[in-house]
């Protein structure tokens, strides 16, 4: 598990690629959450452990993208690019706004227990092998074994 | 549906998330506790024991939701964790925050 804010070094490799284009609606994430895992696991039986990760962090990439990213604009696009490998997945989640810098986001702490908000980017740091983002900061790159 | 909600004894309201608590149902979750609060309900149980994954939109709803019920003097508790929400309760600290039973039958022992 880890972060970076560089592409990922394995972007270049050959891998089944899917690609999913959606309009900002909150409503849509549960689906995109169903339409990647389908396309991950067409043809293996990951354990529950490799669902739950993959199912959470997409869910959390997409609705940021939505509500941080394309801030509710109907109008802006998220596009998620999924890589699938024997061995890992590599889900790519961008939208159109102007990108943030993901240095700049705390994680957690103590005296913010009972925040409401702020737990998003953690969870996907912590749930994923491995985390990057473009320069903008308006695509993330998430790493999350297959199996 | 993904929220069901069930009366039982001693005064307990339970409530069945089924799928997922994520950012599309959240408001849907906080507002059938506040329905509950406003009718004079104090005790809840949320029953995950069908529970796919939750998103941190949905853990901020339970906070928001414990903030709620505590300050209305009530109590809530929360079960049936599979072995990966009970890793992303702790990974966050919620843990800390929430009285968490293992299944629902031990929940409503403890009220």
């Amino acid at each position: 598990m880890g972060s970076s804010a560089s592409v990922p070094a394995d972007g270049a490799s050959a891998g089944e690629r899917y690609r999913l284009v959606l309009p900002t609606d909150l409503t849509l994430v549960g689906q995109a959450v169903e339409t990647v895992m389908a396309c991950c696991f067409a043809n293996v039986d990951p354990s529950r452990r490799t669902r739950f990760r993959l199912a959470t962090v997409v869910a959390e990439a997409v609705a940021n993208a939505m509500l941080y990213g394309n801030r509710s604009d109907r109008t802006r696009q998220v596009t998620v690019e999924i890589e699938i490998f024997a061995d890992r997945i590599v889900v790519a989640v961008a939208d159109q706004g102007d990108g943030f810098d993901p240095a700049a986001v705390p994680p957690p702490g103590d005296e913010t227990l009972d925040a409401t908000r702020g737990r998003g980017l953690f969870m996907i740091r912590r749930l994923a092998d491995h985390v990057a983002f473009n320069p903008q900061g308006n695509t993330i790159w998430m790493t999350l074994p297959r199996r | 549906m993904a929220f069901k909600l069930n009366r039982v004894a001693n005064g307990v309201t339970t409530i069945t998330v089924d799928g997922q608590l994520i950012v599309v149902n959240r408001q849907e979750l906080k507002q059938l506790v506040q329905d509950a609060i406003d009718r004079g309900e104090r005790k809840f149980l949320f029953d995950f024991t069908r529970t796919a994954y939750i998103d941190s939109s949905g853990l901020g709803a339970l906070v928001s939701i414990s903030k709620r019920v505590r300050e209305a003097g009530g109590d809530l508790r929360l079960a049936g964790l599979n072995e990966d929400l009970r890793s992303l309760f702790e990974l966050t600290k919620l843990d800390t925050l929430f009285t968490i039973a293992e299944t629902p039958a031990e929940a409503l022992s403890g009220f």
